[in-house]
């Protein structure tokens, strides 16, 4: 198993998602710097968050220009695991690989704090391993994290089951008291069509370990080595 | 040379007086040209030189064990930790450029204090601040507060370096000028450790990071004068701050020195160019020949002097050795940043500045530099007259309440009291995955990746008390620090401080500076804990009058085994809470005499080092005994909040059952802010091992009540009230007064 982190100048959590594929997972990690225009052997790439260009023009719109993003866009056509972190899912979206857009918070700040996010769909290569919990409690830290998507192409991201999280409570609750930031229908998080590409606000690096306040970030790490390794094991 | 024009409005107008002129004649032996007049004016501003507080600062405890470096001589201070590893931290002010311009201000306080930090090849690790504000029932202190924390908020998150902890107050003293106190933390290994001084004759000197352009001239000047009407005028003084490029130069900068590819840097924060060539050289006994017209510009036309005295940020200067310059040079374009040779290091302790190769200044590096040859000066001190009528007030003479849930639930709506989570959300204060304890408890800490070590961190001060006592007030600042740091479960190892005050030349205020130095001295020898460094911040004055005197405490603390972290939050019901230390008997400069007559009056709690550090020294010991379930100390409030905000578990509100059996008048016993006292709980099987340290360190131990499942706050027969009532109007006020 081996995921490639792709670093871009402005990248603030790449250390953060190395230590914990590191140290709590045990797998190999190589860091990617963005003028690199090849990937590593990568089972799974993954966007770290930060303000990658310190966020100018809109959060992830220069990144998405930088030489390896070509890259990582025949990577995902071919079927690889991307995984955009808060930033990264910021430049999911302004890549086109996933639909919608990020918007200012409801509350016009910046938020960090745990929120709970409910799974929705647990048959991607991301959530397959959490089955028995399917509320998680993960923080996010964002000021960019207002989902927002017109009502057609909601009914699309419903109809091919495409949410993977809503902010919930912690009983699993999806209300607009929930909605840390004004997000279109509680979305968290967002899987695309293929279900190989998932872009979510929420850290789960940041919830990887106990002493941290909560473990439930390593479901996502943990489903997405179980995934990998089934489909070795296919080959 | 440049053509001398020197009149004596400009002398003025650069703020240096008749007798600095004449010293600047004699040392020059003649006329200084206008780029040397500005040089000499922002290295002798109070600012840069300090030269009004450097006399006294130097009486202040400044050896202990594991000090790295020398207090005050490099940009940051650096504490051995073991195991190859030290931490690096420092505090700073920003208060008039927030005054004028609050988000840039506060943002780009953000940015200077990282720079000091990262200098010294510590890679930050936490952010802390200290902050003063008027009431927050005024439009202007709302749009102050909100835009501060924005720009603090925006850069360090930018930067990837969490904002763990920090302290608000809000009082009418800090109305016009409000105090924004910003402190970091790095860690670094022994290696990695690095100068900022310019060795070696011949070593190329190298501006690194931003171009330069206009912003922030005279912004040390300008820092060392009142703020008047006319300062809105000099929002120019305000720099502007860029984290972006802030973060490109920390992972170069850190980049360069992992190399070992540096000899010294320095950040170029108040003084810009100046500050850091003088500096550099006289603190290596060397000199620098630099041409200003090689420095890369963000505008045209700059001159000499605007070059010198700009404070742009994201900017340092760098000495390296010429075989290094293409290595280092290379590593600078990797993060798209400047990277220019502007001259070299020369053994003739001159600075010389060329434009163009023709030279515009000439002067000795030590005659620029405090420690060196930049004045010092004795000012005269007065004991203030305001304080015998507000020492004389009478406590006694205040009622007893007659409906003490009404006043518990005032104190924790009292903004000072009140939950900053309007804050420190906005602050990402988990990114770097260290947080183990987030912000909210008594203090922050952070673990130390692949090591079993954690730092525990606070800023402390409370300016009633020092209004009403500066020398008690800042001895309490110096104990209610460590007791914070203890409660956390780690030992304190040193401080950092920032000593904000008026006008110096005032003698009341200076006599409050002075006994504010020896507070913190006695204080300091007392638990240990040397001065390593920090700032001094004086002109905090406006038109009617200057702040409190408000010497805010940074204070960092180790806990070599992390699983010892502690908060203060009630983790078991059933658990029994215990106070350490004595009943309470009066309320002098409390919260709780303000809630009643209005403004802080009567005399500060006194503190009695040598028992203040006997409570801390149980409080530690039961930690490492693994009995204590939470430890908090009672500080704003008095007791009966401490045990409210014990309650305030935000996994789970608990409840507690209060008797106290009281010895003296129940409001003084319950709100009064005495200090040397800690309330912990522990598991009713564990307090004959808890007795046992407190006997044998001599300190009074008293069982008070238990904590409860039923969430109900019971205090004897004056206190009966729902925590979760009292937690949402503690939660939310802030917010809603920002409203």
């Amino acid at each position: 198993m081996r995921f490639n982190i792709i670093v871009f100048p402005g990248s603030n959590c790449d250390y953060d998602t190395y230590f914990v594929l590191k140290n709590v997972f045990h797998c190999k990690v190589d860091f990617i710097w963005h003028k690199q225009d090849k990937l590593k052997n990568a089972d799974c790439v993954i966007l770290p968050g930060g303000f990658s260009y310190g966020d100018y023009l809109r959060p992830g719109a220069i990144a998405s220009f930088s030489p390896i993003m070509q890259e990582l866009k025949k990577f995902a056509q071919r079927g690889g695991l991307v995984l955009g972190i808060c930033n990264g899912f910021q430049m999911l979206l302004e890549m086109g690989l996933l639909p919608g857009s990020l918007m200012l918070n409801n509350t016009l700040s910046f938020i960090c704090r745990n929120v709970y996010i409910k799974v929705i769909n647990m048959h991607t290569p991301f959530t397959n391993t959490i089955a028995e919990k399917n509320v998680l409690k993960i923080p996010i830290a964002h000021k960019e994290g207002n989902y927002f998507i017109d009502e057609e192409k909601l009914k699309e991201l419903q109809k091919n089951n495409q949410i993977v999280f809503q902010y919930c409570d912690k009983q699993g609750n999806t209300t607009e008291y929930t909605n840390p930031n004004g997000s279109v229908n509680n979305i968290a998080g967002i899987i695309n069509k293929n279900g190989n590409v998932l872009g979510m606000m929420p850290h789960p690096e940041r919830a990887s370990e106990m002493i941290l306040g909560s473990d439930d970030g390593k479901f996502i790490f943990q489903s997405i080595i179980a995934s990998t390794f089934a489909n070795h094991h296919k080959i | 040379m440049e053509k001398s024009i020197i009149t004596k409005e400009l002398i003025s107008e650069h703020g240096l007086s008749e007798e600095e002129y004449q010293r600047i004649l004699e040392i020059l032996g003649r006329e200084p040209t206008i780029t040397e007049l500005g040089i000499f004016s922002v290295m002798w501003s109070e600012h840069a030189s300090y030269k009004n507080s450097i006399a006294l600062l130097k009486t202040l405890p400044r050896e202990g064990i594991g000090l790295l470096t020398k207090t005050g001589e490099e940009n940051a201070g650096v504490v051995d930790i073991g195991d190859n590893l030290a931490v690096a931290f420092k505090i700073e002010s920003h208060n008039h450029p927030s005054a004028l311009e609050p988000y840039q201000g506060a943002a780009t306080g953000v940015g200077g204090i990282m720079r000091d930090i990262f200098t010294m090849g510590a890679r930050p690790i936490a952010s802390l601040n200290s902050l003063r504000f008027g009431n927050l029932d005024t439009p202007e202190v709302r749009h102050l507060l909100k835009n501060v924390v924005r720009g603090i908020a925006d850069y360090g998150n930018c930067l990837g370096v969490p904002t763990v902890a920090g302290e608000i107050y809000f009082e009418h003293s800090y109305t016009t000028n409000p105090l924004i106190n910003v402190m970091t933390v790095g860690i670094l290994e022994h290696q990695d450790l690095t100068t900022a001084g310019a060795y070696g004759p011949g070593n190329y000197v190298l501006v690194v990071g931003s171009a330069t352009g206009r912003d922030g001239i005279h912004g040390a000047t300008f820092a060392s004068e009142e703020l008047t009407e006319k300062s809105e005028k000099k929002r120019t003084s305000v720099q502007v701050g860029d984290p972006f490029t802030e973060k490109l130069l920390l992972e170069a900068t850190l980049e360069i020195i992992k190399h070992d590819l540096i000899v010294g840097i320095q950040d170029m924060g108040a003084a810009g160019l100046t500050c850091c060539t003088s500096e550099m050289s006289a603190k290596a006994n060397t000199g620098m020949d630099i041409d200003v017209s090689l420095v890369p510009q963000r505008e045209t036309g700059m001159t000499p002097y605007e070059i010198m005295l700009s404070e742009s940020q994201e900017r340092m200067l760098v000495v390296v050795k010429p075989e290094n310059l293409q290595k280092v040079e290379k590593i600078f374009t990797k993060w798209d940043l400047h990277s220019v040779k502007i001259g070299e290091v020369t053994n003739d302790k001159i600075l010389r500045v060329r434009n163009n190769g023709k030279i515009v200044a000439e002067i000795p590096t030590e005659s620029l530099v405090a420690g060196f040859g930049a004045p010092v000066y004795h000012r005269q001190k007065e004991k203030p007259k305001y304080l015998n009528r507000l020492n004389s007030f009478d406590i006694t003479s205040i009622h007893k309440p007659d409906n003490y849930n009404q006043i518990l639930v005032d104190l924790l709506k009292s903004p000072n009291i009140a939950s900053k989570n309007y804050v420190y959300h906005q602050y990402d204060y988990m990114v770097q995955i260290n947080s183990i304890v987030a912000p909210g408890s008594d203090s922050a800490v952070c673990r130390i990746k692949n090591s079993n070590k954690a730092i525990a961190m606070t800023v402390d001060c409370n300016g009633p008390y020092c209004y009403l006592n500066p020398y008690e007030g800042a001895k309490g600042a110096v104990a209610e620090a460590c007791r914070n740091i203890i409660c956390a479960g780690a030992k304190p190892l040193a401080i950092t401080n920032c000593l904000n005050f008026g006008n110096p030349y005032n003698k009341e205020v200076y006599w409050a500076f002075a006994e504010v130095i020896r507070g913190i001295s006695d204080a300091c020898r007392e638990f240990g804990t040397p001065v390593t460094g920090g700032n001094v911040s004086f002109y905090n004055e406006s038109p009617g009058g200057a702040v409190y005197p408000t010497p805010v405490i940074g204070m960092i603390g180790i806990l070599e085994d992390l699983n010892f972290a502690t908060t203060q939050y009630f983790q078991h019901a059933d658990d029994i809470i215990v106070l350490l230390g004595e009943h309470c008997n009066e309320i002098g400069a409390s919260e709780y005499l303000k809630l009643r007559i209005g403004e802080p009056i009567a005399n500060a709690p006194k503190v009695d080092l040598i028992y203040e550090k006997k409570v801390q020294n149980v409080c530690y010991q039961a930690i490492r005994q693994g009995i204590v379930s939470s430890a908090h100390d009672c500080s704003e409030g008095g007791l009966a909040v401490a045990l409210a905000e014990s309650c305030f578990n935000r996994e789970c509100l608990f409840g507690a059952k209060i008797d106290l059996h009281l010895i003296y008048r129940p409001d003084f016993e319950l709100f009064g802010e005495q200090h040397s006292r800690i309330i912990l709980s522990i598991n009713k099987k564990n307090l004959p091992q808890l007795m046992k340290i407190a006997h044998k360190e001599d300190v009074n131990i008293i069982e008070i009540g238990k904590v409860t499942f039923d969430k109900k706050f019971r205090i004897n027969n004056f206190i009966d009230i729902d925590v979760e009532n009292l937690f949402d109007n503690w939660y939310n006020q802030i917010a809603k007064l920002m409203e």
